[in-house]
């Protein structure tokens, strides 16, 4: 009988070489007779274990890592397709500490299932809240999303359901819905994650979103930067549909739900959905003023839900599950799971999906490990480039979106970026200003010109004398209350955030040079 | 006064590049937004948009070659001139930057002996910044034409650099 390997296909996986592992176990298991089946399965999450390789034997999945393809041959010697021991070996799978203490719900098949095959979803669960959704009417669907909590996963934060109930309340011949895979936070990977390790929850929750209001064509919109993810979905929403769950007549029941991936083009911005949507378009990506809401006015002209794959991935379990089961998740107004993505100086950084509550410090010293370089942890970035730094006294903050707005932060897509002291926070600073520049569409002033002259009083600060650097100061600190309070949307609007707290917390990075030298 | 028909002013234009964008036009030109996909479809064919296709697309398109113009350099991924062979994508966002991502850039571009957005002479490698590969947990991250590469150093980039010259 064949024996099952999974090796993950996973493109931070690939990074790492799993491409060559995969090949490896290949030709040693043919040279020995073996007869191996693999399987190229999405990554568990567990990065500094990559590439992760796991055997199934009747006593669950066995992991191995991190493989290279030098390692191969000892591992047959091993016996590792009987779970033999060996030095990479890991054991139980689902016994792995980074893994057991988890609240897997977005992410429950990732990592597990072949993301390619609708069988293997179906066997985890899959499309059971499609059928769910399929017997109940479009309103009592987005009552449910509604009484589950759900808020915008991609960063704003907003509740899904008073989204989706203004779409399914409009009138209108066309709907859309628009899945935002333009996940350009540096320190975020959960999209790219579940689109390579799990697509058909992806499909799932957006032929659920379609029915709920009324919506008939779908598009994910991707970054161009993941062509992993965009060969991952394409395979998987042709199997969809050869299987009647997309087309002209959903799994028999009369309504009709296409899908389609639309690659964007490297703009940062076109993660703001007004700007998405002039990018789907066919134009250049600038923000739109609201009102109107995209819910009503959206995608050529059309009532349009606009959603994060995160928030769209996460709405089959609740249909499945039922609102309360996921609202009991959760703290505050914050309700259900985050997957949250350790990223940067990390020892252990990967995937940790957890009730909202986890607090900062046990994600990044217990799941973390601490730094990756063995120094000591001095700022840590939640939110992706527009969030703020966050110094270690505040590491006890709770993962919920008011507490990080209390503490002038955003919790924005779950993105953890930890730096150790080795880092400048003047230039951090300064890159948030640049980058802020060059990503800018250039509608608002404040933004477009207000962030270059950002760079330009951070360099001066840095490199004058004391009174230079706290004339620079009041004019920095000014001008980023222009911009705070001058943009249209969130990138000229909270590029101040990483600047300002850098300021204030981090305050002796902007001593000039001269001073530096003479302390 | 009679003024001359629009469509004696479309350039001539290489046979190749008149050919693939027709090819491209007639494909998508009727998908609602097809601009984008036009976009990518004809840098994928040729390797980049040349200049000269702008007013072939614009007219297919029954757009304005402002609009083209405007879209594509918009956008940071479309380029207006051939590129090297290989596109090197250097990440330059904070994950990357956290661990050690600045060494890492200065490096690669002393390597080649190019800047962000040009072409080595022998027409080997463009180097272009990226912000964010969604490879964050293994920082610093670049991409060689589609092929992700993670935990990357300078002895890394240059052992990859050197198998692929050898």
């Amino acid at each position: 009988m064949s024996i099952t390997v999974y090796v993950p296909r996973d493109a931070s996986a690939l990074s790492l070489g799993a491409e060559a592992v995969a090949d490896a176990i290949s030709a040693e298991a043919k040279q020995r007779g073996a007869d191996v089946h693999i399987v190229r399965n999405g990554s568990r999450g567990l990065y500094w274990l990559e590439p992760l390789v796991e055997v199934a034997t009747p006593s669950g999945r066995f992991a191995y890592g991190p493989v290279q393809p030098e390692d191969v041959p000892a591992l047959f010697e091993a016996d590792f397709l009987h779970a033999g021991k060996h030095a990479l070996m890991l054991g139980p799978s689902e016994d792995i500490a980074y893994l057991k203490s988890q609240q897997r719900l977005t992410f429950a098949r990732t990592g597990i299932v072949d993301p390619r095959s609708l069988d293997d979803y179906r066997a985890h669960d899959g499309y059971r809240g499609l059928e769910a959704a399929l017997r109940m009417s479009g309103a009592d669907i987005v009552k449910v999303v509604t009484d589950a909590g759900l808020r915008g996963r991609g960063g704003a934060a907003f509740p899904a359901g008073i989204k989706w109930k203004t779409c399914l309340d409009a009138n209108a011949d066309q709907k859309y819905i628009v899945c935002n895979a333009d996940e350009g936070d540096s320190g975020t990977y959960a999209d790219r994650m579940i689109m390579e390790g799990d697509p058909f929850v992806l499909i799932e929750g957006m032929t659920i979103a379609g029915l709920a209001v009324g919506a008939t064509h779908g598009y994910i919109y991707l970054r161009v930067e993941y062509p992993h993810s965009q060969r991952a979905l394409e395979a998987a929403i042709a199997v969809a549909e050869a299987n009647g769950y997309l087309g002209d007549d959903v799994l028999g029941s009369g309504k009709a739900f296409h899908l389609e991936v639309r690659m964007a083009a490297g703009a940062y911005i076109c993660g703001e959905e007004t700007s998405l949507l002039e990018s789907l378009e066919g134009k250049r990506g600038q923000v739109r003023f609201k009102p109107p809401l995209p819910a009503i006015q959206g995608l050529f002209g059309k009532p349009t839900v606009i959603n994060n794959v995160v928030t769209l991935a996460s709405v089959p379990i609740v249909l499945d599950k039922g609102a309360e089961f996921y609202r009991d998740f959760g703290m505050g107004k914050s309700r259900g799971t985050l997957p949250i993505q350790l990223a940067g100086n990390l020892k252990r950084p990967g995937l940790v999906e957890r009730a909202f509550g986890v607090t900062l410090r046990e994600l990044i010293e217990d799941y973390g490990g601490g730094t990756a370089s063995g120094r000591p942890v001095r700022a840590v970035q939640v939110g992706g480039p527009l969030g703020a730094y966050i110094p270690i006294s505040q590491l006890d903050t709770p993962i919920d979106y008011e507490a990080f707005i209390a503490i002038g932060g955003m919790l924005g897509h779950g993105g953890i970026v930890v730096f150790d002291d080795s880092v400048d926070m003047a230039a951090q600073a300064r890159y948030a200003m640049e980058f802020c520049a060059i990503e800018s569409c250039g509608k608002c002033t404040p933004c477009r010109i207000g962030s270059v002259r950002g760079v330009e009083v951070i360099d001066r600060m840095v490199a004058g004398d004391t009174a230079e650097r706290e004339r620079n100061e009041v004019l920095l600190r000014d001008l980023c209350q222009t911009m705070l309070g001058g943009s249209l949307c969130a990138l000229g609007g909270m590029a101040p955030f990483p600047v300002l707290s850098a300021l204030d917390h981090f305050h002796e990075d902007f001593s000039g040079a001269t001073e530096k030298t003479a302390t | 006064m009679k003024r001359a028909p629009n469509i004696n002013l479309l350039p001539d234009i290489p046979e190749d590049v008149r050919a693939a964008v027709l090819d491209v036009t007639t494909r998508l030109k009727d998908l609602p937004g097809a601009l984008l996909p036009v976009l990518h479809a004809v840098q994928k064919a040729l390797g980049y948009v040349p200049e000269i296709s702008v007013p072939l697309i614009a007219r297919e398109l029954n757009l304005s070659r402002a609009d083209v113009h405007g879209v594509i350099s918009f956008y940071h991924f479309f380029r207006s001139k051939a590129p090297g062979r290989r596109v090197i994508y250097v990440c330059r966002a904070e994950s990357c930057q956290a661990m050690g991502a600045v060494k890492l850039e200065k490096h690669i571009k002393q390597r080649l002996g190019v800047d962000f957005h040009e072409t080595t002479a022998d027409g080997a490698y463009s180097l272009e910044p990226v912000y964010c590969l969604g490879n964050c947990a293994c920082s610093p991250a670049i991409m060689v034409d589609d092929e992700l590469k993670g935990r990357l150093t300078p002895e890394r980039f240059d052992a990859w650099l050197a198998a692929e010259n050898g």
